[in-house]
């Protein structure tokens, strides 16, 4: 069991060229849709989820420019009522659980194995699994909406509103059923990058060692796990409650209709931290390779990320300062709320610090953070504002929130992502994007992003509220909304330059080196993009700066085997070897796995016994998918 | 950038055990994500339960006995389930065997059990909110049983077929008896809140 097996091929035996030979056809990915379909390997599926997430961006977004056609003027009929309701319920939905968390968790899929350096993401199949329920989800939201049946009742989903009473047809099962979807494949991922970043660092990547944007979707996942449950048990307990006459959140026997926004803002809240988390790990990774230095505190850092995450879960109830609660809870729920500001603050000092004493290099993912930085201060400016039940009970359901929150998930989250595109790109594809097409992204996002949404700050004082598909002439809000609309016209023309150049640098980019940007973390050490192994010896790790410590040589490990899918299992705190471990290989259960899921979910959403007779392909399929079929990588 | 090889692996073994093992840390973080899955349903329990009047809402306090029964069977079942974890360790074919039917046997007890215990809440889930969370809870922690009792009897089948002898299959057999001890442990706040707070 332990040692060298007479049959085994190792990886000293081979020179280089070999090497890559033997391990490429170990772990490519075969050509042709049934490869595609099967695959499991963390780059494809990666890049898979991020061109998906932004598909769900382009397409949030032109329901956002609908809007503003809309809203331009006083009294428009270009959209009514109902249908505007779906469209900002969808708008929302959208950009909250099929764009920003999974976009998030998607750039995690992709880098975070190779920044530890590892060969795959632990739980492949899983992650294939995941990206399958994903796009399950997005569909079914978005069929939903082309065919007029699209929730209308809010991304949060209010009961009375979305309860049976208020919600007749299936409108609000299908936000529900997409909750589920897209909460399971948060899940799972989340699941995958914990084990990964715990047990399958590369030699020497001790606790101290682990670079931030992966210290970041370590936090990011512990507050999915913690926190999505919460939704998930919400959104089935609002199925229950329309289809088989539960009455958790009805008040005539015994329900509470505040129950679900407990719930949902205990999801809710750590939500947004999910979003920011990544984000932060972005700017730091950025900040450190153009100012041609460490982050300044790595460790007040590394805490302030914990910090963040663990008072993510204390700040729910400010979201539910007008619902009548105690006085207590309240100024218990604006401390806490304010209290956040100060790991927030440390962070945006600690990146300050770091420009002031680099050398900081003015290049397009570098401008995208600091457009990051000024917006998001203003956002946590105005965070800090509404934490106060006296302003936040003037500003409640205004336009001020609407502002508010653009600015701390754009300007938060959105820059950051932008600037990690950039970044990253030559990774993901072996091309450079274009720096002079990104600095015209980088000015139009920019001006574009503040011109519509500062704006809203006014409006919302001046006290126009939310989601009303119309205003009167009367209104002193007429000539604010004209400017608003037009803006938003710059902000869409940044980014539809950005996805002509994202196509366009895919295509036809100039070829990228292995480390064109001089980073100094691990995805750099390998070609771009990297091979499907992605190492071919796996690095040994002396220093938090993997990369920038050796100019000649990257210190490796040898003794893997290379005639099956093998990577090193590592133990948690100082990633001391611990084993040899197989990979899963490429497999089509996955995929059945979640069309099964999919159609006992959908199903379910007009009969409860959909679970009962649905369960059986679902555990037919999960049977298949585990069952061993005598391969190398069963061999233990 | 080349290379310069300083560390050699190869007399590692080629399969984690226990904490060495991906596949324990997966059903640790499974557990953590269903455990608060549970915690929240209690909340949910406690919070209707602050709201109303009396309580539970227009029922008696559940029959102890079902469910009883049930606790305590699922209480023992932890001698056998401790039993099969140290033969799976040991990696021990027969007795692993053997522990997996009994095992087996001691997923569909409670089951059976469960059945009483639904009519002895005396309320259905469409009558008031403490019927509905009720439900939930039983429900949810049913699941749990079942699908323990379904990953019990793929396993057995796999040890009894050529794939079987294979430290892989006695860590998966191990990760399993993890599991059980979590749906044991879960069920107990469960039965406590269930049973017992209504006689408060």
């Amino acid at each position: 069991m332990t040692g060298r097996d007479s049959t085994d091929s190792r990886d000293t035996g081979f020179n280089d060229g070999e090497l890559d030979h033997r391990l490429a056809s170990v772990w490519s990915t075969p050509p042709g849709l049934w490869g595609a379909l099967s695959s499991v390997d963390h780059k494809i599926i990666g890049r898979r989820y991020i061109s998906t997430a932004f598909v769900f961006l382009a397409l949030g977004g032109l329901l956002a420019l609908l809007m503003r056609l809309q809203l331009a003027q006083p009294e428009a009929r270009f959209i009514g009522p109902d249908r505007y309701n779906q469209i900002f319920t969808v708008h929302g939905t959208n950009m909250m659980f099929l764009f920003a968390v999974p976009v998030m968790q998607a750039m995690a899929v992709y880098l975070v194995p190779l920044m530890v350096g590892t060969r795959n993401i632990a739980f492949p199949r899983l992650n294939a699994f995941s990206y399958w329920m994903y796009l399950a989800g997005g569909l079914l939201l978005w069929i939903a909406f082309v065919l007029d049946t699209g929730p209308d009742i809010g991304w949060f989903a209010y009961v009375p509103l979305s309860g049976p009473q208020y919600a007749a047809g299936k409108r609000a099962d299908i936000w529900a059923q997409m909750i589920t979807f897209t909460e399971v494949s948060a899940l799972a991922v989340a699941v995958e990058i914990v084990v990964t970043v715990f047990k399958q660092r590369a030699p020497g990547m001790s606790l101290d060692r682990i670079p931030l944007f992966v210290w970041s979707m370590l936090v990011t996942s512990f507050l999915v796990i913690l926190a999505m449950p919460a939704i998930m048990i919400a959104s089935t307990s609002l199925i229950l409650d329309r289809l088989v006459e539960t009455h958790l959140f009805n008040p005539a026997e015994g329900g509470d209709v505040l129950l679900w926004q407990h719930l949902f803002w205990f999801f809710g809240h750590p939500e947004v931290y999910i979003i920011f988390l990544p984000a932060v790990g972005m700017v730091s990774t950025i900040v450190a390779t153009f100012t041609r230095r460490p982050v300044f505190g790595y460790l007040a850092m590394v805490m302030a990320l914990i910090a963040t995450g663990v008072l993510a879960f204390g700040l729910w109830v400010h979201h539910m300062f007008v619902a009548g609660l105690p006085r207590l809870g309240e100024s218990f729920f604006t401390a806490s709320s304010m209290a956040i500001a100060v790991p927030a603050g440390l962070q945006i000092f600690c990146w300050l610090a770091t420009m002031w004493a680099g050398k900081p290099i003015f290049k397009t993912p570098f401008l995208f953070v600091i457009g990051f930085m000024v917006t998001f201060v203003v956002g946590g400016l105005t965070g800090v504002m509404v934490a106060s039940v006296p302003f936040d009970t003037q500003v409640h359901d205004t336009y001020f929130v609407v502002a508010h929150f653009h600015y701390v998930l754009v300007g938060g989250a959105v820059f950051p992502l932008l600037g990690a595109i950039y970044y990253w790109f030559p990774k993901l594809t072996g091309r450079m994007m274009s720096e002079t097409v990104g600095r015209w992204v980088f000015g139009l996002i920019f001006a574009g992003f503040n011109l519509t949404f500062f704006p809203m700050h006014i409006l919302g004082l001046r006290g126009m509220p939310r989601r009303v598909y119309t205003y009167q002439p009367e209104m002193p809000w007429s000539a604010l909304n004209l400017f608003i609309s037009l803006s938003a016209s710059i902000l869409a023309l940044g980014f539809l330059l950005f996805f002509i150049d994202v196509i366009r640098s895919a295509r036809s980019g100039a070829a990228a080196s292995s480390n064109p940007w001089g980073a100094s973390t691990l995805e750099w050490a390998t070609s771009s993009p990297p091979p499907p192994y992605n190492f071919a010896r796996l690095p040994v790790i002396g220093s938090l700066e993997a990369l920038s410590d050796q100019s000649t040589a990257l210190p490796v490990a040898t003794g893997l085997r290379v005639d099956r899918r093998e990577l090193l299992v590592s133990s948690v705190v100082e990633a001391i070897p611990e084993a040899r471990e197989s990979s899963a290989g490429d497999s089509i259960w996955p995929l059945w796995a979640a069309l099964a899921t999919t159609a006992t979910l959908i199903w379910s959403i007009f009969t409860p016994w959909a679970v009962v007779w649905g369960s059986i392909p679902v555990a037919i399929a999960l049977i298949g998918w585990f069952w061993p079929k005598g391969v190398p990588e069963d061999e233990s | 950038m080349k290379d310069s090889a300083t560390l050699d692996l190869t007399d590692l073994p080629s399969h984690g055990l226990g904490t060495a093992s991906v596949s324990w840390w997966g059903t640790l973080a499974f557990m953590l994500i269903e455990g608060t899955g549970f915690a929240l349903s209690i909340v949910v329990y406690l919070y209707l339960m602050s709201l109303a009047p009396h309580w539970p809402l227009d029922a008696a306090p559940p029959d102890l006995l079902a469910g009883t029964i049930l606790t305590a069977l699922l209480i023992a079942s932890l001698v056998p389930n401790i039993f099969l974890a140290r033969w799976a360790r040991s990696q021990d074919l027969l007795k692993v065997r053997i522990g997996l039917i009994v095992m087996s046997l001691l997923g569909m007890a409670p089951l059976i059990l469960r059945v009483f215990e639904f009519p002895a809440m005396h309320i259905k889930w469409d009558q008031n909110a403490y019927g509905s969370i009720v439900w939930v809870m039983l429900g949810l922690h049913t699941t749990h049983i079942l699908t323990d009792l379904v990953e019990t009897l793929v396993l057995t089948c796999l040890m009894f077929s050529r794939h079987g002898d294979n430290a892989r299959r006695y860590g998966d057999v191990s990760d399993n008896t993890m599991y059980w001890n979590f749906v044991v442990a879960t069920w107990l706040p469960m039965y406590a809140c269930l049973y017992w707070v209504p006689r408060l």
